[in-house]
Formats: C-alpha cells, sequence, structure tokens
C-alpha cells in the first residue's frame, strides 16, 4: 500500500455483491445468540455447599454483594445462616467472587438477560435456580489451577522421628516470624473459627496482628476471651481449625501455630502488660477456687481482672492440673504452661498447692472464707475396662503413669506394651513409653488398640500419623477380652476379639464382637487409657443431694451456675473434655460469679 | 448597533458531545472564521471516573476489574499493565505460557481497536457502510474473547501472575479462523474504503503532523509512525513474548489522515502474522504464578514504570507501592491526552470545518482514557 495511491471511483462498488447477503446481526428477541462455555452470566449460588463465610463480599471490588441472614437457615458450625445477594445494579461481572469462593459455590451461568421495570429486581439472592428459575448451562466456574486463596499451608518445622524418639523435647519447633506472616496471610477473616471456638477467641483479629507483624497486637486480641494462650497454643484441639474456610478446598489456617508464635515472641514482662490493661476494683470480694486446671485458671484470671481476690486450692504439687500432669512434656513443655501461670499469679492469684480439698481443708471452711467458690477439679480418675485379670500387677491406668513420667519419676518400663484406648490420652502414653524404650532399650515395642475403626479413632490424626512415625503398632477395630498370665501367673499379654459396633440403635454404648475373631498382643505391661472419671468426695455428702449429676458430669447452667448460688463450676466437670472448654468455662462462671456477688452486695 | 465584519465571521462551533461526528462523551470547541478554523479547544470532562483515586482505595487483585474501563476499545494494555508494575515490584514470575496468552490478548485487542478506528474514521466522511463492516468483524474477536474469558468487551482476565485461565479447548484453531477471516476481510476494506476515491481525496493532505512536530509535542504509535518515526515499545522496549516474535514496524512518512490510516492498515496485518506465530509457538505450562490472598497481599515498597505499545500509542503504568496491601499511587500514561487534547487542538488550526470530525478519529484518541 503506498501514499501514492490516487483511488478509484468504481471499486467501491464491488461491496454490492453483499446485498443480497443474509444479515450477521440476529433478530432479538425471536432469535437466541448462544454463550462461550465460560460466560459469566448471572449468578448461582448452592445453599447446600455455602458457608456464608462472606468472602465475596469482601472481593468484590464494587460492594456489589452483601452478606443478607436468612433467619430459617439453620446455624451450623462452620456455617453461618448468611447468604451472598448481588446487585445487579452495582456488579461488574467480573467474576473474582467465583474464583476466590472458599467452597465453590457461587458459581455463573450462561444466562445474560434480564428486562424488568422494577429496580428491586436487579437485586437478586442467588441460589441454585438462577435469576429466572431457568436451567440454563454453567458458565464461569471455579478453576483448580487458578485458586486466588492460599491452599497450602505453611509447614511447620518438627523435630524428626529419630531426633524426637529419645527425647521429651517439644516436637514442634514453632514459626519463623517470616513463616508466621505468610500462614496468617492466608486468612480470609471470616470469622467462623470464632463462632465454633468455644472461648470465641478473637481469631481474625489476632491473626490479622501476626500478619501486620504486632505480636503484642495479637496477644492483647487473646487475652481478653483466653488466659493461657501458650498452652492453647500448643495442645488446643483446634475446633476452629476445623471450621476453617480455607479447609474447604485446601488445608485449613494453623490457628493453633500462629497463637503459639505470637505468644512465644513477647516476653513474660509483655504478657504481664497486657494482662494488666483491663484490671480493675478493689480486690475486697474474695472468691475461691478449687482445682489450678485451664478452668480455674482461667475463672481466677478473669475475676481478677475485675477486681477480686483469688485463692486457688490444689492438690498437686504444681498447679496445671492436666496441663501439667496429663499432657507429656514434647506436646507441651513446662516452660511453657508455667510462663502463663506466672501471668495469672501476677495479677495477684494465690495459688495454694498440695492442699486437698476434703483432707487438708474442708469445703465449709472454703466456703466461709470466700463470698463464692468455682469448682474445676476435673476427670482425675482413670477408668478401667474391668476386663479379667485387669488388677494384676503390671497393669496401670493411663494418668497414673504420666503423671509419673511427667515428674521424672521412673516407672517399671517392660520391652512390650499393651495400651487399651484410641484417644488422644492413650497416644499420649503410648509416646512417652515409646520414648522411654527407645531411651533405654534402643527399640520401641508398643501396641495400641481400640474399639474404633481407624479412621473413627478419636485422637487427632496428627497423633496418629506421629504416633505410628515412632514404631507404635495400632490395631483399631478391636475390643479387650482379657489379660493373658503365664502359668507363674506373671503378665504375658492381651487378648482382643473384633469390635462389630460399638453403639446399639439407640445410641448407648454397647460394643458388638465377634468372639471367633481372636488375636493376641504380647506384652508385659499394660495400660488402659479408655477414659477418665470425675471425683466429688471433697464436695461432701450435703452438697453432692443439692447438685444434679448426669453421666458423672455436674449439671449447670450456661454460666457455670449450680443449684447451690454460692458454688460454680466449669471444665471436665461440666464440658470437655478439652482445655479450651475449660477457658470458656472459666471466662463465663466468672462474668456469673462477679453479678452474684454485686447482687448480694447490694441486697 | 452595527457589528463590524470581524465579529459577524468568528463565532464558536460546539462539536459534541452531542453531534454525529463524535461519539458522545467528549466535545471540540472551534473557533471559526467562515468556515475555517482558527482556534479549537478540546474539551473532556464528560467520563471522569476518577480511576487512579478508587484504586488507591482497592486491593490489588480487585484493581483489575477497574482499569480495563479506562479505555474501553483497548481495554487490555491496561490490565496488563497494571498487572506488570506488579510484577516487577514483587518479583513475580510470569509463565511463559501466560506471556504468549497475553500477547495474544493484546494483539486481537489491537486488531479489534483498529477496526473500530476504520469505521469511525470512515463515518466521519460520510461513508457508512464501513462501520458496519468493521463492527460486524470486530465482533468475531470478541466472540474470541468471550469463549476465552467469559467477558466480551472487559476480560478482567490478565491478572498479576499470569492470566485467569488457560486457553479452552479447540481455541487456537478458532484464533486461526478468525485471522484467517479478518486478512480475508482487508482487500475488501481496501476495495471499499481505502483506495476508494472519496476517501484519498477526503483524506490526503489533512491533519498533517509533522515529524518534527509529533516527536515536539509528544506523538506515540501509529500516529508518530505515520509521520515517519519508526518507533515501537515493543521492539523498542520488548515485554511479554514479543522479543520471541518476528513481525515490521510499519510507518509512512506523510503524517496526514490518510497516511495514519495506512498506517493502521498495515499494522492489522503484522498483528495476523504475530498471533499466527504465536499460536504455533506457544509453549505448554502453567498459565498462572500463585500470588497471596489477595484480601491480604503486600507487595514491597517501590515502584516501577511500565510501558504497552496499545492501539492508541505508549501506554503507560506508573505504579506507586508503600508496602501496604492497596496502591499508594498509580499514575496512567495514555496516549490519548496528547493525541486528543494537545496534537488534535493543534492540527485543527487551519482545516476546514467538514475535515475537524475526520481529524479527530485519524488520531484515534480514546475519550474514556483521557478523562480517566
Amino acid at each position: 500500500m503506498s501514499n501514492k495511491n490516487k483511488g478509484s471511483f468504481l471499486k467501491p462498488f464491488k461491496s454490492l455483491k453483499y446485498i443480497g447477503e443474509k444479515p450477521v446481526t440476529i433478530r432479538v428477541p425471536y432469535e437466541e445468540r448462544p454463550t462461550a462455555e465460560r460466560y459469566r452470566g448471572f449468578h448461582l449460588n448452592d445453599w447446600e455447599k455455602c458457608i456464608g463465610c462472606g468472602t465475596c463480599a469482601e472481593i468484590c471490588d464494587n460492594e456489589a454483594i452483601k452478606m443478607i441472614e436468612i433467619p430459617y437457615l439453620k446455624e451450623e458450625p462452620g456455617k453461618t445462616n448468611k447468604r451472598p445477594s448481588i446487585d445487579y445494579g452495582r456488579c461488574c461481572w467480573c467474576g473474582l467472587c467465583v474464583d476466590i469462593c472458599t467452597t465453590g459455590s457461587l458459581t455463573m451461568t450462561r444466562e445474560y438477560t434480564h428486562i424488568d421495570e422494577g429496580l428491586d429486581s436487579f437485586y437478586i439472592l442467588p441460589t441454585k435456580e438462577g435469576i429466572h428459575k431457568v436451567d440454563f448451562p454453567l458458565g464461569y466456574v471455579a478453576d483448580e489451577k487458578v485458586n486466588f486463596l492460599d491452599l497450602e499451608r505453611v509447614e511447620m518445622q518438627q523435630l524428626t522421628v529419630e531426633e524426637r524418639i529419645t527425647s521429651f523435647v517439644e516436637i514442634v519447633k514453632g514459626y519463623t516470624k517470616e513463616e508466621a506472616i505468610k500462614e496468617a496471610s492466608r486468612c480470609v477473616a471470616c470469622g467462623l473459627c470464632t463462632e465454633v471456638c468455644p472461648a470465641h477467641m478473637k481469631i481474625p483479629e489476632y491473626i490479622q496482628e501476626i500478619w501486620e507483624d504486632n505480636p503484642y497486637g495479637s496477644v492483647e486480641n487473646m487475652y481478653t476471651e483466653n488466659p493461657l494462650p501458650g498452652v492453647c497454643g500448643r495442645v488446643c484441639t483446634h475446633k476452629c481449625e476445623t471450621v476453617c474456610s480455607i479447609g474447604h478446598r485446601g488445608e485449613p489456617v494453623a490457628i493453633r501455630w500462629l497463637k503459639r508464635y505470637a505468644v512465644d515472641q513477647l516476653s513474660v514482662d509483655q504478657i504481664k502488660e497486657i494482662a494488666h490493661i483491663f484490671e480493675g476494683g478493689k480486690k475486697q470480694k474474695k472468691v475461691s477456687i478449687i482445682g489450678s486446671g485451664p478452668s480455674g485458671l482461667s475463672c481466677a484470671y478473669y475475676l481478677s481482672v475485675m477486681g477480686y481476690k483469688i485463692t486457688i486450692y490444689e492438690a498437686k504439687p504444681l498447679a496445671g492440673g492436666v496441663m501439667r500432669y496429663g499432657i507429656p512434656n514434647y506436646r507441651l513443655p513446662d516452660k511453657a504452661l508455667d510462663k502463663d501461670i506466672e501471668i495469672i499469679q501476677s495479677m495477684g492469684v494465690e495459688i495454694k498447692t498440695n492442699t486437698k480439698v476434703g483432707e487438708d481443708i474442708t469445703i465449709k471452711e472454703i466456703k466461709d472464707k470466700s463470698d463464692a467458690v468455682f469448682i474445676g477439679t476435673g476427670f482425675s480418675e482413670s477408668r478401667s475396662t474391668g476386663i479379667k485379670n485387669v488388677d494384676k500387677p503390671g497393669c496401670f491406668r493411663a494418668l497414673d503413669l504420666l503423671a509419673k513420667i511427667s515428674r521424672g519419676e521412673k516407672i517399671e518400663l517392660q520391652r512390650k506394651v499393651v495400651i487399651i484406648g484410641g484417644g488422644n490420652v492413650a497416644f499420649d502414653i503410648a509416646r512417652s513409653i515409646a520414648r522411654l524404650q527407645k531411651t533405654e532399650f534402643g527399640e520401641v515395642g508398643v501396641h495400641l488398640t481400640c474399639l474404633e475403626k481407624r479412621d473413627e479413632m478419636l485422637a487427632d490424626e496428627d497423633e496418629i500419623e506421629e504416633g505410628q512415625e515412632e514404631g507404635i503398632v495400632i490395631h483399631p477395630g478391636r475390643s479387650p477380652k482379657e489379660v493373658l498370665l503365664d502359668e507363674n501367673g506373671k503378665l504375658k499379654g492381651l487378648r482382643t476379639v473384633k469390635c462389630l459396633s460399638i453403639f446399639d440403635e439407640s445410641g448407648r454404648f454397647n460394643p458388638k464382637v465377634d468372639e471367633l475373631d481372636i488375636e493376641d498382643y504380647e506384652g508385659t505391661m499394660v495400660v488402659e487409657a479408655i477414659g477418665q472419671a470425675p471425683n466429688y468426695d471433697y464436695l461432701g455428702k450435703d452438697i453432692l443431694d443439692r447438685l444434679e449429676i448426669v453421666r458423672g458430669r455436674i449439671l449447670t447452667d450456661e454460666y457455670g451456675r449450680t443449684p447451690i448460688p454460692w458454688l460454680f463450676a466449669g471444665g471436665d466437670i461440666v464440658h470437655g473434655p478439652d482445655i479450651i472448654h475449660g477457658v470458656a468455662d472459666g471466662h463465663r462462671a466468672a462474668q456469673a460469679i462477679d453479678e452474684y456477688i454485686t447482687n448480694e452486695v447490694k441486697k | 448597533m452595527t457589528r463590524t465584519n470581524d465579529e459577524v465571521r468568528d463565532y464558536n462551533l460546539f462539536i459534541g458531545p452531542n453531534h454525529p461526528g463524535i461519539s458522545g462523551n467528549y466535545s471540540v470547541i472551534l473557533k471559526l472564521r467562515g468556515d475555517k478554523i482558527i482556534e479549537a479547544k478540546a474539551e473532556g470532562g464528560f467520563l471522569h471516573r476518577g480511576f487512579e483515586k478508587l484504586m488507591e482505595e482497592r486491593l490489588y487483585l480487585q484493581n483489575v476489574a477497574i482499569v480495563c474501563r479506562i479505555c474501553v476499545p483497548d481495554p487490555d494494555p491496561n490490565e496488563e499493565n497494571y498487572s506488570r508494575a506488579i510484577e516487577e515490584i514483587a518479583g513475580i514470575e510470569v509463565p511463559i505460557r501466560a506471556k504468549y496468552i497475553r500477547s495474544m490478548i493484546l494483539e486481537l485487542s489491537r486488531i479489534a481497536s483498529h477496526l473500530l478506528a476504520f469505521g469511525s474514521h470512515a463515518g466521519s466522511i460520510g461513508l457508512y457502510t464501513l462501520p458496519n463492516w468493521t463492527i460486524s468483524d470486530r465482533d468475531r474477536i470478541l466472540e474470541l474473547f468471550e469463549e476465552l474469558t467469559g467477558g466480551r468487551v472487559y476480560h478482567i482476565f490478565i491478572i498479576p501472575g499470569g492470566v485467569r485461565r488457560d486457553l479452552p479447548k479447540g481455541f487456537k484453531r478458532r484464533v486461526l479462523e478468525v485471522v484467517n477471516y479478518l486478512e480475508s476481510r482487508l482487500p475488501e476494506y481496501d476495495d471499499l474504503f481505502i483506495n476508494s476515491k472519496l476517501t484519498v481525496k477526503r483524506a490526503k493532505g489533512i491533519g498533517i503532523l509533522s515529524k518534527e512536530n509529533a516527536i515536539k509535542w509528544g506523538a506515540t504509535g501509529p500516529n508518530l509512525r505515520a509521520s515517519g518515526v519508526k518507533a515501537d515499545i515493543r521492539k523498542d522496549d520488548p515485554y511479554e513474548a514479543y522479543p520471541y516474535l518476528d513481525f515490521d514496524i510499519p510507518t509512512q512518512v506523510e503524517g496526514d489522515a490518510y497516511a495514519r490510516l495506512l498506517v493502521r492498515r498495515a499494522e492489522i496485518e503484522e498483528s495476523i502474522k504475530i498471533i499466527r506465530q504465536i499460536i504455533e509457538n506457544i509453549p505448554e505450562g502453567p498459565v498462572w504464578n500463585k500470588t497471596p490472598n489477595p484480601l491480604k497481599w503486600r507487595i514491597p515498597k517501590g515502584d516501577a514504570y511500565v510501558r504497552t505499545e496499545s492501539s492508541k500509542g505508549e501506554f503507560a503504568y506508573y505504579f506507586v507501592s508503600d508496602g501496604g496491601v492497596r496502591p499508594y499511587r498509580v499514575h496512567v500514561r495514555g496516549a490519548s491526552v496528547t493525541h486528543g487534547v494537545h496534537i488534535l487542538e493543534n492540527l485543527l488550526v487551519n482545516e476546514r470545518i467538514e475535515d475537524a470530525s475526520q481529524i479527530i478519529f485519524s488520531l484515534d484518541a480514546c475519550p474514556p482514557e483521557i478523562d480517566r
């Protein structure tokens, strides 16, 4: 083509050849133009899948998406009753909401026409049915390859099997600053975790602070709900992580490890400063607490924040309860626990150790000295299977052994040990024994048997996997039959039969077994770890008669109030069995105690 | 009272915003003496949306959905520029396949935009058949976009780290079909429009932008190349997959409206050449490198100036990050401000009133981008 072109009069007339052609346009609305497979048309939302996390509303750059509460939808753990509504006066069909949807419930169809006089009709609540309840094929849907969410967790550095099997050093090494910030950045701050956390910790807030590299602010956000963040950062049952919205398409945010990180960054003095921020009152009224476990310590902290003088009675030589004597050091080192307790003590809380209520002091004496009493004595007695020969020497209960091991006392260690039970306590004792065996004999010989099938086992998946790595042999779905003795009457193993089902039709514990399917496990030591029971003897008959006890637990209202006005209860003896429930109970009971005492004073 | 001759002869004429020769969102105020323009004043502001400020309030990913709106006919250089600025500051590698896909999108977008420019140029001199042709041919490209990205006009497809989706099945074949079709249409455009005596008569020698003035006034893109300067960012400062692609830079020397038309006509051919190479050589692999959770994504402190050769000329983003989750400042250097305001005001002087529309459209300025 050149600019020397003079142009032609005739050439344009060539286009006359199109005069008889069919037009390229279509006759709307008589004809419809089908759209491409990926077309970003009107939204669909599968309400079954949608968890109401609101991440779509967060990413929407036009604020077209608002979360609407649907009153008739049931709220479940990890699922709110909110669903996204879309204002098509604002929507720009960018599809970012679809790409970021945590569950993949939000999609777009290929439908693209909506004509209506009413403005309201452009404001819709997408369901599975589509804007006009007409079936259109799906258009733009989430793609596995381009997922805006960070689905992979920052891996936690841990001791290797070889490193950990011979010592009780904490397995988890903790996040570095960079790792913690990266992990914190995965959070979409939906807040489903806060709902499900028994203590309702402000998880999105403290994760945000970690992400902003402000561990101090993060711990500030923890102490309003939980005075044991150092402990919970290590051994919490993390209900939060099971409902984490990121967990639907990937691995949940490591909320527990983030908490651990934040607390570990601060010195004791810094945390003390935080713990004292909300302190008030004159500490004239007295409250006594029996048991220095999670619920007792939590109640003590919040009451002293509100201005009460607190005395805790603890039977054992050191405070901490199950956290000290039940959980092995490789999961919860003493120094983390000591740090949390030291901070609570700095509030002026007095902990009287070696003081067993019922022996060293009576409940009546305690009552007379104080305005209210909180009991959080936990499940301190181990249950027994009651099978044949289980009372013979060489058979142990898990809690007794764990307490000894954690205090560094010697136990009669055997080369071959059989554990009965499939919960976390069973793994605690199995792994503790494995460590001792490896140190003493150079090899691990632990068999663990439980009623539950492998995928129904109650212990955390991490525990099971790490236990297996450490050499523990698991025999799930077996019911213990009898402890086997040799001709001299010494222990030689455990006989089990196959367990067919654990609960009967009405949901009661009633295992069905196949007596013919027998397996014997060799062992000169048998440990029962099938659960714990409370002991209320210290309360005395008068009080016990007035309490209602169902399946070992004291019936209280939501705030730990018992039928006796001055007596409050919490922790494992009310809910459980985990630390975070105890912390929550203690906090709520503290509020109830404050209310009770304030009202008493008014009278 | 009687008026002097000068007062009677000089009068103001508003071209736009409601005028057949202007697209409804821009206007030029002409001061006329008889039918001769003695002064022109570009009047924008009808389409101001404040994008640069809006961007400061939005997350990095959210901005992808609005930057494309800066230039409606050629939206993709915005997305590409914006993403590349972030990639440069944050040090994000883009997969090579994504680079090819991006280049293909940019070239398709260039053709679509040039087709529109043809149509409006023809319309401005009263040849109304060509706009119908180019708009329907452009639709074929939009259909490709729809298939690839899910959107027809605004694609919101190029994101920091790559692109949002891989090519659909059979897409390469359909791209080839479309470019083959477009190539077969070019001779027909020539017959109907470019070689038409009417066009030649009307466009030659009109709105001459000399080489010196083009450089002095900051012309870029096809307008600069039509004045005899061989400059193209794709060659001078290569980005995306352009270093691996072979293409020429068409130029003309006259600098008039007709020369600009010819440059655009030749660029379509070059773009078709580029797209064919991409289809042939596009490597396999991922299309996106993972970026952090967009709700909590901070990019390091720093700034970047990135340039793209858009269909309108040099498109650039100056991007400043203060290390936060939102841009501290994004400045858009659009080609249309120079073309549609400064150069236009100068070129219109001493032209006749009937050529005003043609000069406006031969510069192919994009009003939404002038206002932003």
